[in-house]
């Protein structure tokens, strides 16, 4: 299939895993953080960790917005969706992330009407369909879903729709990262930076992580060759001593992002003086708002919620595991309160988390990698 | 498999999605309750003695929604998902039952058009539905039609399928191509917006489980229907069921580039995906030539492939191995496959 399979060629990847293995210094180790949820589930469904030295650990980031949702959120979406009469939409990614209630999934077998869609259109389109009803979306991610919910918020207004509303929880990434590196005891490296984030973005944005911290970035594709690739291209940079913002995507991502989706970004949403995220606590302008403008959407404004909502168990590791202080198998909920049928931490709720990830692989050896 | 206990305190739709939630509810509601011991296999089909002949019996329920997709319909679909159980039971069906829970309001011809596609895969296949029975709730309690067949086979006398059978070094193989069915029915529900030409793989591998057995007799150890959680699912419960492990070779699996680009686009493994027409048979090794050319000498047969193989390395693991060498374990989902977008 093309597009796919020359970036799987077996002959390439063992090439890139030579390359890598004579770049690496064997007396000290490299922390590499892949930044996004998308690049954590690439390496584990190829298993690319095998295919590096041993001296190479790959740290998996906060990037799967699934994870560091804090669970109050949920809670207020689920108080939203028990109201009478109201449509809850939601990306299928949600369908089983647990509110201290529940999940979207349970919520749903107990009545409420709660629908998985591909794209918020999808939700305004229901809305459309449905005048009578009120129809909340539920928006997640971080600046690569949030042109969408803000090109349906700008549609739904030249629309003149009523019943639609928007629960925003879009988070930013480079507040988070900004925060990993400002976290006392901080052991990363390197970074691979997130490809779909900087389709929109642009890879200027992560120039303070190279200039003020001194870490190299590449930012990779998603395919076993073009995260092999990056590693690569990170390993040659510390080895000549420099730290740079590299573009390995760049079949997709052109250098300066997408301009027309930051104008829609910029249109309908500000960023909030500061936001939760589960495992890293508050981190200050992390996170959209709908902007004023556009309140009649704003479903934190336009719905009133009287849930209760719990904090997150402040047991879990998580925030030692982001900055690779610690292993997943090291935090003492690891397998024992917290599994990924009852995640207690962010890292354990989906399974492009650290810690879902490492449960269900770590367990087993599975003998060599020829 | 450790003992499972089951605290979800509602039935959810994640406890019919052929997943770890289903198997808990099964392991920890119905096996108790109802144990004995050909229930306790839990295999496709409940293997009885008969005075000396083995009965194979089997039930199913269908559900489907959209009734009607490309390649088949929930009519089509009851027929031949008992009569694919039967089959990989080792089984000559002899005959079904078919039981109609139908909607007030439903349209008649509607429903013709269900009953007459049983008919007509009946018919093909060769068994007659025997029996039957009719129930009408209300309008709103049901979605317009649910089908239940049970199908009623005799074990092939040269037919030895079981899990204990499986020894390290057996082949593992896969009827045709996989997926087809699931992305199909997501394509027809409208849950992705995209055009495809691919049909359901919706049939009775009767004929095929038919030719294996004459082939290889007692050299065909084990087989399952891959239907919901897929060749994925099926292969942990072997793996659960039996001291063994399986490694599967990611690239000799037959996928079709459509279902494969659908399931990339969503986030989903092809070996989750539900099939209604494609089994998993586990053979003696030097007999994998000889099954692959029986199934590729009968009609619908010639894609099948052999995808791994036995191992004692990992026992009770799936593993796959990628071309470049690295491995991961394929695991069973907990619920329905659920499409990865942010």
């Amino acid at each position: 299939m093309k597009y796919v399979d020359e970036f799987r060629d077996a002959r390439t990847i063992r090439r890139l895993a030579d390359e890598i293995a004579g770049l690496v210094d064997p007396g000290r180790t490299y922390r590499i953080m892949e930044i996004c949820g998308g690049h954590t589930h690439s390496i584990f469904r190829f298993g690319l960790s095998q295919l590096l030295p041993d001296n190479i650990d790959l740290i998996h980031g906060p990037g799967c917005p699934v994870c560091v949702l804090p669970m109050g959120r949920m809670d207020v979406g689920l108080a939203m969706a028990e109201q009478d009469g109201l449509i809850f939409t939601a990306f299928g990614d949600m369908m089983r992330v647990p509110g201290s209630t529940g999940s979207p999934l349970e919520s749903k077998a107990r009545g409420a009407d709660i629908r998985m869609v591909y794209s918020p259109l999808d939700a305004l389109k229901i809305a459309q369909e449905n005048p009578e009803r009120p129809v909340m979306f539920f928006a997640i991610g971080f600046e690569t879903t949030a042109p969408s919910t803000a090109v349906t918020i700008m549609r739904a207004k030249a629309a003149g729709v009523g019943n639609f509303f928007v629960f925003c929880n879009h988070i930013l990434v480079n507040p988070a990262i900004r925060a990993l590196l400002d976290m006392d005891d901080m052991r990363l490296d390197a970074f691979i930076g997130p490809g779909h984030v900087s389709t929109v973005i642009g890879c200027e944005p992560y120039r303070f992580i190279a200039e003020d911290y001194g870490r190299p970035i590449v930012v990779s594709g998603f395919e076993p060759v073009d995260i092999m690739q990056s590693i690569a291209m990170i390993l040659r940079q510390m080895k000549d001593g420099t730290a740079k913002v590299e573009n390995q995507y760049s079949r997709a991502l052109p250098w300066e992002g997408n301009p027309a989706a930051r104008a829609a970004l910029d249109l309908v949403f500000e960023t909030r003086d500061s936001f939760e995220w589960r495992g890293l606590g508050r981190i200050p302008h992390s996170a959209y708002a709908i902007r004023e403008e556009f309140a009649e959407f704003d479903a934190e404004k336009q719905i009133g919620v009287h849930g209760q909502t719990f904090p997150d168990p402040v047991e879990a590791q998580c925030g030692d595991v982001l900055k690779g202080a610690i292993k997943p198998r090291d935090c003492r909920l690891f397998g024992n309160a917290c599994t990924p049928e009852t995640p207690v931490g962010a890292l354990m709720v989906s399974s492009e988390g650290a810690c879902a990830a490492q449960y269900k692989y770590a367990d087993v050896t599975i003998g060599s990698t020829d | 498999m450790p003992p499972t206990t089951f605290n979800d305190s509602r039935i959810s739709m994640q406890h019919g999605a052929g997943g770890r939630a289903a198997r808990r509810l099964v392991e920890s509601v119905f096996t108790p309750a109802f144990s004995n011991e050909s229930l306790d296999r839990l295999g496709d089909a409940a293997i009885l003695d008969a005075r000396g002949t083995r009965l194979a019996l089997t039930t199913d329920t269908f559900v489907v929604s959209p009734h009607t997709f490309p390649g088949g319909c929930i009519g089509s679909l009851a027929v031949h998902g008992t009569i694919n159980d039967l089959a990989v039971s080792g089984a000559e069906p002899l005959a079904l039952s078919a039981g109609f829970v139908l909607e007030a309001g439903l349209d008649i011809d509607h429903l013709r058009e269900q009953v007459d596609a049983m008919a007509d895969a009946a018919r093909a296949a060769g068994v007659p539905i025997a029996t039957g029975d009719t129930k009408v709730v209300e309008n709103g309690k049901c979605d317009g039609l649910y089908i239940n067949t049970t199908g009623l086979g005799i074990v092939r006398d040269d037919a030895d399928l079981a899990e204990d059978r499986v020894r390290p070094g057996d082949a593992v193989l896969v009827s045709g191509p996989i997926g087809d069915h699931g992305i199909t029915v997501m394509i027809a529900r409208g849950e992705i917006d995209i055009e495809a030409d691919l049909v359901s793989d919706s049939r009775s591998v009767l004929p095929l489980t038919r030719a294996l057995i004459d082939a290889l007799g007692g050299d065909v150890r084990w087989m399952r229907d891959a239907t919901r959680g897929g060749v994925a699912t099926v292969l942990n419960e072997l793996t659960d069921a039996a001291p063994v492990g399986v490694l599967l070779e990611e690239q000799a699996i037959p996928v079709r580039d459509t279902v494969r680009g659908a399931c990339e686009l969503l986030g989903l493994d092809p070996l989750h995906v539900a099939n209604e027409g494609q089994f998993v048979a586990v053979v003696a090794p030097e007999k994998a030539d000889d099954a692959l050319r029986a199934l590729a000498e009968t009609p619908g047969g010639r894609e099948a492939r052999v995808i791994g193989s036995i191992t004692a390395d990992h026992p009770g693991r799936v593993v796959g191995r990628t071309p470049f060498g690295a491995k991961r374990v394929i695991d069973i989902l907990v619920g329905d496959p659920l499409p990865r977008i942010c």
